[in-house]
């Protein structure tokens, strides 16, 4: 191929011929319109994109898209993706699941796909439920979550998937809702931008067996008082007039205040390369999506990306050695003939 | 002082075995290793049998902290690390314990009596001292104070006395060494540079070493040495190799020869993290290793890097297979080409780690869900495993398949000398690739269907994540010809049929067994599989001298089958199985051929010797 400028595309190119199959009204509709509207904008071709997924209602995802694409088996999809990743560094590898995927089958992948720092794309849909296998609890259901598999109430403390993120040493962590394509193609532009391992929560609404989960956060009349938009640079406010905001009392601990009372100076200023740990804290504001929530990007940081360093690794060892010789290899240790 | 060693002419023996004994802390591996080193570079025929203890800290002096290396050197071509040893070097009360049992009546025992008191003797679980109280009798005893030797040997180097003493394993290397004419130059060679870093323990082994040949010329402990001649030999190159090393080796010949980059996903497991060492350390292969976080992100991980387009391999033990067992099934559905190495050992569950079995035959033929059949191959010595990887990566490659491999503890860490292939004459085994759609559509469009197959092979196509134009979707899921989720009941069905077709049709592609022994005529045939292979090869000469006509098959290929194995065995008048099991290939054999397949079993964590099958196959002669 001669081609050095990626085709101009559009979303019918990046949508295979396959029939979506999730239920009618879905949340899964908007996060695949969004990924099929963003892809076109990205300076990448078909060919060099890859989704990779588990087991779950999400996991059917690479099916739609017209890229190459692989459903695996379940909780399996991060590791699967760090041998193609290692394997392939060029390609731009994508690994969606939802949260029974990737929390509770898959928690070990997914900690150490992020610890690693291997250069994948990890979308997450959080609908806080088991859709696929007809509704129990998931590791990120709320305390008292009735379902079939809880009939009396759920006692697992959920998951704060930001929370494992972080604490997983993910370089780029960031939640989005699929309410918001805007938003959702905004932050899933700027994870398939950085590199390394990009993690996204996306909450996403299962109206089959969890519907209105997130409704009290995305809802369109809720949004404005629910949802803290976390922008770099920029002081944590909300609210239809911005009257309220994010600040650090002198216990250390943030809350939500009234910027008017509290001033506009004590408001908290975002900084997603903070190493400190603010992304933590801003991870804890809310014990889930019936409290103000912030959305945006909560950490994204440059640290060595795992490809490159295999990369360069052999790269020395190659320097050093020169490139394998296989008759010299078998000879490498003590040798005699035999006349 | 009188040379007495001198005075007599070393006396020419064809063979012997000796056993290095000691705690795990004395060094027995590393001078049992250098032993067999010095052996090899003398044209000996040889096989060794390392024996590690299962508990990394056992207390010091006890029988659970027992670590040996046995080495068959021989005049002649050997197969078996021998059944009894002629020599035990034991370096404490313990090893004494815990290895005079295996010694031949009569045999040579070399005590390092320094270790013999009352401290030592009750940890060993000694009344009283079996050098005084009679138990040693019939043996030839060699008492030699080793421990206080080594440190006198290293006191004008300065050495702390209590450093000193951790060289005495070098004195035992160089007391065997001057017993069995072993030349000084290449064990003085190696310690300096292995201990080059560390000039005080470089000096303290050297002295050590030295004064351990000393005392055997000067004291008058020995009537004589002994010679053991070089074997006759291929012409040509040779090292010493053991499985795990020639493993690693040979999956790098495959990639070389596939034209792929390797890719390894591993955990660590005993016995077969080696191989991951051993490939760690070529990166300038361009190998790319990942020390997964569990033995299923190892598998999955080399899957991943499979669909990429490396040859890619993940390698465990038994507990670990258990554990990528869900994958090697999206492996077989998905139809790419990956390697699965087990290195056997004694289970289940955790079972003996450090010690071999074979008992994961079935395992690998069936321990994986739904219908879902997988070749399966084991190498049959340390030196044929590098062979068999390259094989098992044609088959994967070829089929597109999951392979397993069976190696196991004996094979990994016991080791032989190999004479080294000229690399040019190792088989191509690269595939091509799809670049071109394979299909029309119904609109007359190109498309590329992943599982429209060659007909010949029922392989599908391999289109890489980068070809343009060939963007597809494989999963899990059953699927049609065209590689869309289907099912439709028939669909499922054939796909069942034509991935066992597939497997089966290998058949065509391997060699056919072929009969050691008496072809025509034998009273029985003796068919084994993996590491029994020396052991059962010497047990079926043995019984031949005897003037009994006696068959040998051994399989690498188990599954599928040669294709004419059926018939071989079909033309016998009896068939005996020996494994490392309950009976798993005569299992199968049973199963597939209606044979009436006899078995000899082992579980002991130890290979079988050549005696004990001598005795089964006399034993079934007489049924
Ligand atoms: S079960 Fe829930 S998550 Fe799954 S497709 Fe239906 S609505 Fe979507």
């Amino acid at each position: 191929m001669t081609e050095t400028t990626v085709p101009v595309t559009t979303r019918k190119d990046w949508s295979s011929d396959q029939e979506v199959r999730w239920c009618p009204g879905c949340g899964d509709y908007s996060i695949l319109a969004a990924v099929q509207f963003l892809m076109p904008e990205l300076d990448v071709r078909r060919e060099d994109v890859v989704f990779v997924s588990g087991i779950g209602c999400a996991a059917r995802f690479p099916y739609y898209m017209n890229t190459y694409g692989m459903h695996s088996i379940h909780g399996r999809a991060a590791a699967i993706a760090t041998g193609l990743a290692m394997a392939r560094p060029e390609l731009k590898v994508f690994v969606v699941g939802g949260d029974g995927d990737m929390l509770s089958i898959g928690g070990n992948h997914l900690i150490h796909v992020l610890r690693r720092n291997i250069d994948v794309t990890v979308l997450m849909f959080n609908n806080q439920i088991y859709g696929l296998t007809k509704g129990q609890y998931s590791p990120t259901s709320e305390v008292g979550k009735v379902t079939k598999s809880s009939p009396y109430g759920s006692i697992e403390t959920p998951f704060n998937p930001i929370s494992v993120a972080l604490g997983a040493e993910a370089t780029f962590v960031a939640r989005t809702h699929d309410m918001d394509r805007q938003h959702m193609m905004e932050v899933f532009r700027r994870a398939y931008e950085h590199r390394g391992a990009a993690f996204v929560e996306i909450y996403q609404n299962c109206n089959v067996f969890n519907d209105g989960a997130f409704e009290p956060l995305t809802g369109k009349a809720n949004r404005d008082d629910m949802i803290i938009p976390l922008v770099h640079g920029q002081p944590i406010r909300f609210g239809a007039d911005q009257e309220k905001g994010v600040a650090m009392g002198t216990d250390g601990r943030l809350r939500i205040v009234d910027v008017a009372k509290a001033g506009a100076d004590n408001i908290l200023v975002h900084d997603e390369q903070h190493d400190r740990g603010l992304g933590f804290m801003l991870s804890r504001l809310a014990k889930g999506p019936h409290e103000p929530t912030p959305i945006g990007v909560f950490r994204a940081v440059q640290y060595p990306e795992y490809g490159e360093e295999v990369g360069r690794q052999i790269a020395t060892a190659q320097e050093r050695n020169g490139p394998g010789d296989l008759a010299a290899l078998l000879r490498s240790g003590a040798t005699w003939r035999v006349d | 002082m009188a040379d007495t060693a001198a005075r007599t002419d070393p006396k020419q023996i064809e063979r012997v075995i000796i056993r290095f004994a000691g705690d795990s802390g004395d060094g027995m591996q590393l001078v049992g290793d250098q032993f067999t080193s010095a052996s090899a570079l003398l044209g000996n025929d040889l096989v060794t049998l390392p024996e590690y203890p299962a508990e990394i800290r056992a207390p010091a002096g006890t029988l659970a902290g027992v670590s040996a290396f046995q080495i068959h050197i021989s005049d002649h071509d050997i197969t078996t690390p021998g059944d009894a040893p002629n020599v035990l070097v034991a370096m404490n009360p313990a090893a004494l314990r815990a290895e005079l049992g295996r010694l031949e009546p009569h045999g040579t025992v070399i005590v390092n009596v320094d270790t013999f008191e009352e401290r030592n003797l009750a940890k060993a679980g000694y009344e009283s001292n079996p050098l005084t109280d009679g138990a040693l009798k019939g043996y030839t005893v060699f008492e030699v104070p080793m421990t206080s030797l080594t440190r006198q040997a290293c006191e004008p180097l300065g050495v702390k006395p209590r450093d000193a003493e951790r060289s005495k394993n070098f004195f035992a290397l160089g007391l065997v060494s001057f017993m069995y004419t072993r030349p000084e130059a290449p064990t003085i060679e190696w310690i300096k540079a292995k201990f080059a870093s560390k000039e005080k323990v470089r000096d303290a082994n050297l002295a050590a070493f030295h004064a351990g040949h000393a005392f055997g010329e000067t004291a008058e402990l020995f009537d004589h040495v002994y010679e053991v001649a070089p074997a006759e030999q291929h012409p040509g190159e040779y090292t010493n190799i053991n499985g795990n090393t020639a493993l690693a080796w040979g999956l790098i010949a495959a990639s070389r020869l596939a034209r792929m980059p390797l890719f390894l996903g591993s955990y660590p497991i005993t016995p077969a993290s080696d191989i991951l060492h051993e490939l760690a350390k070529q990166k300038h292969f361009g190998i790319r290793t990942l020390q997964a976080e569990d033995e299923i992100a190892g598998i999955g991980a080399a899957l991943g890097a499979a669909y990429g387009g490396h040859l890619a391999v993940t390698t465990t033990s038994g507990p670990g297979v258990a554990l990528k067992a869900e994958t090697i099934g999206l492996a077989i559905s998905l139809e790419l080409p990956l390697l699965i190495i087990d290195i056997q050992r004694g289970g289940p569950s955790t079972g003996l780690p450090t010690k071999t079995e074979q008992a994961d035959l079935l395992l690998a033929m069936y321990g994986h869900h739904g219908e879902s059949p997988l070749p399966i191959l084991a190498p049959y010595s340390p030196a044929h495993c590098f062979d068999t990887a390259i094989e098992a990566a044609r088959i994967a490659l070829e089929y597109r398949t999951p392979v397993m491999l069976l190696s196991d503890g004996y094979l990994a860490n016991g080791a032989e000398p190999w004479l080294i292939p000229d690399v040019d004459t190792l088989p191509d085994i690269a595939i091509e690739f799809a670049t071109a759609p394979n299909h029309t559509d119904a609109d007359g469009n190109p498309a590329f269907w992943p599982y429209q197959r060659d007909p010949e092979t029922l392989a599908r196509p391999l289109a890489l994540p980068g070809t343009p134009g060939l963007e597809h979707r494989i999963g899990g899921l059953e699927k049609d010809e065209a590689g869309h989720v289907s099912y439709v009941p028939e669909v499922h069905e054939q796909m069942v049929h034509v991935r066992a077709a597939k497997i089966a049709g290998i058949a065509r592609d391997i060699p056919p067994v072929v009969i050691r022994g008496d072809a025509e005529d034998a009273e029985i045939l003796v068919v084994g599989w993996g590491s029994t292979w020396g052991a059962i090869s010497g047990g079926v000469d043995r019984v031949r001298a005897l003037g009994h006509r006696v068959a040998q098959v051994h399989l690498t290929h188990l599954n599928p089958f040669p294709a004419n194995l059926g018939d071989v065995l079909r033309a016998q008048r009896r068939i005996l199985v020996p494994e490392m099991n309950l009976g798993q290939l005569a299992r199968l054999l049973r199963a597939e051929y209606l044979v009436d397949a006899r078995s000899v079993t082992k579980v002991k964590g130890l290979p079988f010797t050549a005696g004990e099958l001598e005795v089964a196959i006399l034993g079934a002669l007489d049924d």
